[in-house]
């Protein structure tokens, strides 16, 4: 049995390194997302790192792609690449991209446009069900991402389609580019939304593993396609990143990541 | 067109379970073929573009080789990224359909002419256009893009279009596909080379006193790629005319000129017809508005 909450903390701590060493910006939106992917990849997927084309694998695709370093760490940690060729990360000519990367072993699908990841996800699961497999396609999308047109035109096929096999999740911290999702362009009310388009809607502690699995583990007989609403913390286990836009952009300084490295160890 | 497509969809499918037709709400009277013998393989996307290319591109990673299929720009300029980033970029066989490629829905107006879309296919890097002139040429290019999946387009007419070959050609990306030789004894090499539906043009031409010299070509498979193999074949040439229903800015002339001047030594003259941009904002029959844009016999030898 994997412990996810010390896989999310190597996660943050690498991703924290990384975005360091490369001077690289969205270290908050990482950190947001560190305790869903260590849940998915410890817990909840069927995943071989051995094997990354493994057939009956479950996928996982990362639609808001500027949060790469999260999913680049935990598949080091996994075992999917040596956790050294992270240190590779933003350099010339490197695999591990700024936004995620499918040359990547072990990463499905390039983003960093918003709004390709659903689409391209119910896509698999569409291709899934026309083959009878059964396994299940993972989406992680952004709240501000859904100002995105075409995430609802894939939210309404994957529901009159019943992909039962695809779950999608919302990182909803409530932070983009400039401000407040509420002050950019209001989602809610976002559960009410899935719910008229016809999904099965979850609200859960977007750091809370125990919760985390339950929503994301394989459902009862639903022919509806899930969606996990995770509420999360943008900048989560750094104090002076929470909630601060600024970190959006900012790299931290060799100083800073002391602290915070500090900080995650003391959480420990 | 329209017809050889989907009977050489069908056929092609029956052979190989792992094609796949989704349409963007689109292709009444057409796709029915397909979607009676293939209900598994046949999906309704709706009129909802950006989907429907991403669906495409997620079904091609599982294995599947993918047709969407909608009209005019709708299929390229609507979801122009989703073909970009998750098509091209990650190499996946998905075949993008446009029905009514150039002016062929020339009264619905400008949203309804395709005379961009090569500008957009062609700065794709991994993606071979497909400009069938003629339905026989459709056969030949669904069968090599099925034989050799990748990013790829195909652009159609509408219904009715004549044949310019007694049989399906073979065809070779870049390779330009004899239609019609010169007169017997021209040891200069002059040749009209059309790609889409001016082959039709491209065969009057050879009729008039100025172009009776000329051989007919035809350039049924192009894109990034083949530009490479263009200067050894135009070598061969004193002079290369080259037809498109299509905006010259970008188009298929303005490629294979990009693609002489990779070649110092090359003393081939070229000239390019495309239309002008008189087309864009009025509307009229196929043949009204090309003419318009300058593609008629009366245009081009006036």
């Amino acid at each position: 049995m994997i412990d996810t909450v010390a896989l999310a903390r190597t996660v943050r701590a690498d991703a924290l390194r990384m975005v360091c060493r490369a001077k690289a910006s969205h270290i908050a939106s990482a950190l947001s997302i560190s305790d869903i992917v260590a849940v998915l990849y410890g817990r909840v997927m069927h995943h071989n790192p051995r094997q990354p084309d493994l057939a009956d694998r479950d996928r996982f695709i990362l639609s808001k792609g500027h949060a790469c370093v999260a999913v680049y760490a935990v598949l080091a940690a996994r075992g999917y690449f040596p956790r050294e060729e992270l240190e590779h990360y933003g350099a010339d000519h490197s695999s591990l991209m700024n936004h995620i990367s499918h040359k990547v072993a072990g990463v499905e699908f390039s983003t960093g446009s918003l709004g390709h990841g659903l689409p391209f996800g119910a896509g698999k699961a569409l291709a899934a069900k026309v083959r009878g497999d059964r396994w299940r396609t993972f989406v992680l999308l952004s709240d501000g991402e859904l100002g995105e047109g075409s995430n609802w035109e894939a939210c309404l096929f994957a529901a009159h389609h019943a992909l039962d096999n695809l779950v999608a999740m919302v990182d909803y911290n409530n932070l983009q580019s400039l401000t407040t999702v509420d002050q950019t362009l209001r989602i809610e009310p976002l559960a009410a939304k899935f719910e008229a388009f016809g999904w099965n809607v979850h609200h859960v502690d977007g750091h809370d593993h125990a919760a985390l699995g339950a929503a994301l583990a394989a459902p009862a007989a639903d022919p509806r396609p899930t969606m996990v609403i995770a509420k999360t913390t943008k900048g989560k286990g750094v104090s002076f990143m929470e909630n601060r836009v600024e970190w959006h952009y900012k790299s931290p300084t060799p100083a800073q990541l002391e602290q915070a490295l500090a900080e995650l160890e003391a959480s420990a | 067109m329209r017809n050889a497509f989907i009977e050489e969809l069908v056929a092609l499918a029956a052979v190989r379970d792992n094609i796949v037709l989704i349409v963007g709400d689109l292709g009444y009277s057409v796709v029915e073929p397909f979607a009676e013998r293939f209900p598994k393989r046949f999906f309704n996307a709706g009129v909802a573009e950006q989907n429907m290319t991403g669906l495409a591109a997620g079904m091609a990673s599982e294995g599947f080789h993918v047709f969407t299929y909608s009209i005019a720009n709708f299929p390229t300029f609507r979801c122009a990224e989703q073909i970009r980033n998750d098509i091209d970029y990650h190499r996946l066989p998905v075949t993008v359909v446009a029905v009514g490629g150039g002016l062929a829905y020339g009264a619905l107006g400008y949203s309804h002419h395709a005379v961009q879309d090569y500008a957009l296919m062609r700065s794709m890097p991994q993606m071979l256009i497909a400009s069938p002139g003629d339905p026989m040429e459709v056969r030949a290019c669904m069968r090599h893009i099925v034989d050799h999946p990748q990013p790829s387009y195909l652009r159609l007419g509408k219904a009715g279009e004549p044949n310019f070959h007694a049989a399906v050609p073979q065809l070779e990306p870049g390779r330009w596909l004899d239609v019609s030789p010169a007169p017997a004894g021209n040891v200069e090499r002059k040749v009209l080379l059309s790609t889409g539906a001016t082959l039709g043009l491209a065969m009057e031409l050879q009729r008039t006193p100025a172009y009776a010299d000329h051989a007919v070509c035809s350039m049924p498979l192009w894109g990034m790629g083949p530009k490479r193999i263009q200067p050894e074949q135009l070598r061969g040439a004193v002079s290369v005319t080259t037809l498109e229903d299509h905006l010259a800015d970008g188009g298929f002339g303005s490629w294979l000129m990009e693609a002489c001047r990779q070649d110092p030594a090359s003393l081939t003259k070229l000239r390019a017809h495309a239309l002008s941009d008189d087309v864009c904002g009025t509307v009229g029959s196929q043949n009204t508005l090309n003419a318009l844009g300058g593609l008629s016999v009366g245009r081009i030898c006036g």
